[in-house]
Parts: C-alpha cells; structure tokens; sequence
C-alpha cells in the first residue's frame, strides 16, 4: 500500500509546485497592501463601474458561448452515438482534426478570415453581398470562443450518450413512449452528467479568456480577463491583479455550484 | 387455449451474411406460456424482439389478434417487454418506474396509485415505492421490471432470459414466482432461454430451436420423452444417443443387438437416431441383461448415481438410485417403452452440434 502511494509521488510534487503554492500566493497577494497589511480593497475593486461592466459581459458572452455550444453539440453528439463505428469515427476525426491546430494559431486565423478586407468579405464584396463587420465586437468573440471550446462539449455528452443502456430506450418505446417522448423523459435526464461536465468545462474557459477577446474584440472589447491581464502587466499590479482574480474565481465556483444543485434537483425525480 | 394471438409467418431475419431466422413459422395461442428455447445465436431472442416490435423482419408478418403489425413501432402494440438486464429507468425512482407506461397513457393520478400498490403488492414489494432502482438486488429489479410491464395490462409479455443474471437458488423462486403471476393475470406469456430445465419447469409450449430453424415444438413432457432429432435429445437433459437400424416395426439393431420397441412406420432396415434417458437404463445382473458391459466411472449426484458403463464399444451414460463401483460387470435392460426412435438428419443444420451441458 504504500508503494502505491509512492506513485503519487511525482504528480504531489507537481501540483503543490505549480497549483497549490501559486493558488496560495494569489490569495496572499489578493488580501494584502503593497506595504503587507490585510485588505479587502483589491477584491472591491470589482465594484468600479469599468470593472462591473467587463464581469457582466464576460458572464453575458461565456452563457451565450456555452448556450450554442449545447445547442450545436447535444444533435452532433446524438448522431454520433447513434452511428456505426465506421462512420463516427470519420465524423470524429473531422470534428478533431482542429484541436491538433494550436488554439491561438485557429484564434489568428479567424481574426485573418473576418478582418475588414479579410478573406470572408473579400468574397462577399465579390458577389456583391453586404460585408460583416463583426470583427472587434464581442459577437466574433464569441464566434471564435464557440469554435475553441465545441469539442469540449461534444466528447462528455457524445461519451455519456453511448454508453445509455439501449434496453432503456427500448423499455420506453415498449411502454408506449413515441420518440420525443422518450428523448425527453430517458435519453435527457439521463445524459445530464455529460451536460453538466460539458457545460463547466466551456463555461470556465468562456468566462475567464482573455487572449481570444484580445485578438478578436482588438483591445475594444474588455472581458474581466483582459481587465487582470492588464492590471498585471500594464498596471504591474499584483495585488489589485491577484484580488480580482479570487472574486473571478469567486464567480466560477458560484456558477459551478448553481449548475450542479439544478442537476441534483432533476435527478430527485420531477418526473 | 385455442385461440391464435400471434402468428408469426414465414419470418426471416439477415445481418450481413449471417441468416438469424429463415422462413420461420411459429403461432402463439391465447394463455399460452411459450418458451423459446435453444442455445444462444438459435434465433430465439431476435424472434422475440421480432414480436416487441425491435427488429424488423426481411420478409414474412407479424400478425396480432388477426391484425398484421409486422411495420408497428414498438410504442403501438399490445405487449410488453421484461428485458434480460432489466432496464429500469435508473433516474426515477420504483413509483415513476412503474407509472411510466400509464403516465403515457394519461390514466388519472388515483388510478396510477392505485395499479403502483397493486403491482408491488403482486411481485411481494410492497412499501419501495421511494427506492431508486440501484438499491436493489438483482432478483428485486427484476421484479421491478415484470410490474412496470404488468400495468399496463398487456395481453402479452415478452420476457428475454429474464434470470439469467440471477443466482440459481432465487432464479428457482422466480420460477415459481412468474407460474404463480402468469396464472393470476391470465395473459399470455413468450419466455426465451437457454436453460433447459426452466422451460421445462414453466412452460405449457416449448419451442426448441437451432440456427435459425424451430427443432420441435411440444409440451414439456413429449420434447423430453419424444425428441424428434439427435439435437433436441441432446440439448433436454442427458442422453445417450445411438446409431441403430430399423429391422422392422417395433425391432430395432442397437450396437449388434436387436432391441424391442414401440415405434412403428420406419420401414425396414432403415439407419436412425436412438434416444435413450439415462434414467431409462437399467442395470441388472449380467446374466439377465440384454447386453453386457464394464462399469467405468462412478460419480454421486445426491438424488442418484452417475455412472457410464462400456457395453457393446459405447459408453452407456446411467442413473440409478442402485450403486455398482468401478470394474463391476453388469447388465443392461432397456423397456421398450423407453427407447424413442427418431430419424437421422436430413441437412446439415439439423445435425446435433456439441452442447456444453
């Protein structure tokens, strides 16, 4: 037994490096003056109008994200599940091929496609079509987030699509349910979990990017992360930085927290 | 008892290369407890779900109280389903489990209440309405499943190996159980197995398949005393099948012996199966036996001796209540009530293929 636990040895040494220590220093930072008395001044200064507004719209544009990301994933992950192995692993490998891409270099390319006389209105103006102008708005913002984090949606709900019992769904359909209603009363309360899992890892990295709103919102566009991001480095602010960052977290935890007790509710049986 | 429910006509079923069922023709009557019975990959579970409404068939009906159903989604037919791994809805608890169906249908709360008390009351569960389903035991799942099916008053019940999961003492309970159920709902029941003496136990129709072919279809006591081919003598119980010749009506050559029989109509000199029960194989002294032979193993089984005796270069497979050890000579006596004449396979799929017993 603890040869086993030996095991764990390296990864320990790994995150109490690089996790647990920095985790600490932020909450040490984000509570103290520059002269090392405790504050709690840091985190209130999310209160700033600037601030507000840049924590608002980031919660505004990671919901909208994670919203189409659900709506484009749950159909994908359904069809997927749902095919024979050859054909969804060429489904698969389409859907894969661009997270083999670095994500700032996908990040790049779509800031080439919708600039002003970039390729996309380039073609437009050739068919005599009205150009969009979407880049620097937080629409391309969440154009690019939706297409970094789709795949993050679609694997947990493809993966707890697939191994539902299809006895289930035949149990349903044999009691007397037609289609719809058993995708709604089975096959989607029983696919949560995977929602659930695909919903907190869009939505945590929606909420808290700051390089895809710097290369398509063009510095116009101030989501909470650029607002850290500069404190940090424009501003070399570490403890204003640091005390943004724990209500930022403060944010996601609550987030996380409302997702998961509306899960524990639908499973208590609101049938 | 006469009446057909389901008639099942010239069904055949493809996957790829592999024919599942081919032109098979099969009828349900009203009441009936039918089993499907054979070893797995015969058919039987794709003939059933044939009838649930799962499987399509390629060619052939599927008829339903006169009426063809054969293209009828599973959700519009009168029946239901009591599937191998139970299939409860692991979301809702026992309750909604059992209301799920009447849910569907509308029915009024009180008269969903009242069909949820009865149902567990009827499968000995009363009080777990509030259980989830992954806190129970198999054997309770089960019974789970078969309420869930039963209120909706089905007019049939499908069930797929429904025991098969359970260990041999409850799945012995359950035997009785499901007799005791199909005989206070008075629906008609189609069981598929591959255990033999479950279909004897409960069946009033056994239907023996392999490969895609039905092998004979009878009550339990004429498919163990009447096989009609080498595999389903092989597949019910022991027994010990012999290469013989018809000398003529009644006689039979059994190994160099002529024996009595009681089987008439095969012709003269004609090659065929003999069928012989172990049970049926009677050990006496060597001197008033038929033919005589070594005793080679011995083994006891609790309600009888197992034992295999060399006579005549076979080896005879016996049980008897009568303990002879290894090396005794003995004599064989066979009445000839007992030994079942059966003609030898015509086509390869016919014949007999090795069954771990």
């Amino acid at each position: 037994m603890k040869r086993r636990r030996l095991l764990a040895g390296p990864y320990l040494f790994w995150s109490v490096s690089f996790i647990i220590i920095p985790l600490f220093l932020i909450v040490c930072y984000g509570l103290t003056k520059a002269d090392g008395g405790f504050t709690l001044e840091n985190a209130a200064h999310i209160t700033t109008p600037e601030n507000l507004k840049a924590l608002g719209l980031s919660l505004l544009l990671a919901f909208l994200c994670t919203l189409i990301c659900l709506v484009l994933a749950y159909p994908l992950a359904m069809i997927l599940s749902q095919s024979s192995i050859s054909q969804s692993s060429f489904i698969v490998l389409i859907f894969i091929l661009p997270m083999w891409m670095n994500f700032l270099l996908r990040t790049l390319a779509w800031q080439t496609l919708l600039e002003k006389n970039g390729v996309i209105n380039t073609f437009l103006s050739f068919l005599h079509l009205p150009q969009i102008n979407i880049i620097n708005t937080p629409y391309a913002i969440v154009l690019g987030m939706v297409y970094d984090f789709l795949p993050f949606m679609v694997l947990p709900i493809y993966n707890v699509l697939i191994k539902l019992d299809k006895d289930m769904i035949n149990a349903a359909r044999d009691l007397g349910a037609n289609s719809a209603q058993t995708f709604v009363k089975i096959i989607l309360p029983q696919s949560i979990p995977g929602v659930i899992s695909g919903i907190t890892m869009v939505f945590v990295p929606a909420m808290t990017t700051f390089v895809i709103s710097d290369l398509l919102g063009g510095g116009k566009v101030l989501l909470i992360g650029n607002v850290i991001e500069q404190t940090f480095k424009q501003g070399s602010n570490w403890h204003l930085g640091s005390g943004l960052s724990l209500v930022l977290m403060i944010f996601v935890i609550a987030s996380m927290g409302i997702v998961n007790k509306y899960d524990k509710g639908q499973s208590g049986g609101s049938f | 008892m006469s009446n057909k429910l389901i008639d099942l006509v010239h069904i055949s079923k493809t996957y790829g290369t592999n024919t599942v069922l081919d032109n098979l023709d099969l009828y349900i009557r009203e009441n009936e407890f039918l089993t499907l019975l054979g070893p797995s990959g015969c058919g039987k579970t794709t003939t059933l779900r044939i009838i649930g409404g799962f499987e399509t068939p390629d060619s052939g009906q599927v008829i339903f109280d006169g009426k063809d159903i054969t293209a009828l989604p599973p959700n519009k037919r009168q029946l239901n389903t009591v599937f191998q791994r139970y299939a409860l809805f692991s979301h809702m608890n026992i309750a909604e489990n059992i209301a799920f169906g009447l849910k569907i249908k509308n029915k009024t709360k009180k008269y969903i209440d009242d069909k949820i008390r009865y149902a567990l009351k009827l499968v000995n569960l009363d009080g777990y309405e509030n259980r989830m389903p992954d806190s129970l035991s198999g054997g309770q799942q089960q019974r789970i499943a078969i309420a869930r099916a039963i209120v909706n008053e089905p007019k049939v019940l499908l069930l797929d190996e429904p025991l098969g999961a359970l260990d041999l003492k409850l799945r012995q309970d359950m035997q009785y159980e499901l007799i005791r159920l199909k005989n206070e709902l008075g629906i008609t029941f189609v069981y598929v197995t591959h255990d033999q003496e479950e279909a004897l136990t409960m069946s009033d129709t056994i239907v023996v398949m392999n490969q895609g072919y039905i092998q004979q279809i009878g009550t339990p006591e004429t498919i163990y005393n009447e096989p009609e081919n080498a595999f389903v003598a092989d597949f019910i119980g022991d027994s010990n099948i012999l290469s013989g010749i018809m000398l003529k009506d009644r006689l039979v050559n059994i190994l160099g012996t002529p024996f009595q029989c009681v089987d008439e109509g095969f012709g003269t000199n004609t090659p065929v199966d003999v069928v012989i029960r172990p049970e049926d194989v009677n050990l006496v002294k060597p001197e008033d036996g038929m033919i005589r032979g070594i005793v080679t193993h011995l083994i006891f089984k609790g309600v009888h001796y197992e034992m295999e005796v060399m006579a005549n270069n076979y080896e005879w497979l016996v049980h008897s209540t009568d303990m002879f050890p290894v090396g005794t000579e003995v004599g064989i006596r066979v009445v000839p009530f007992d030994i079942q004449i059966m003609n030898k396979p015509i086509s390869e799929d016919e014949e007999a293929v090795n069954i771990e017993a």
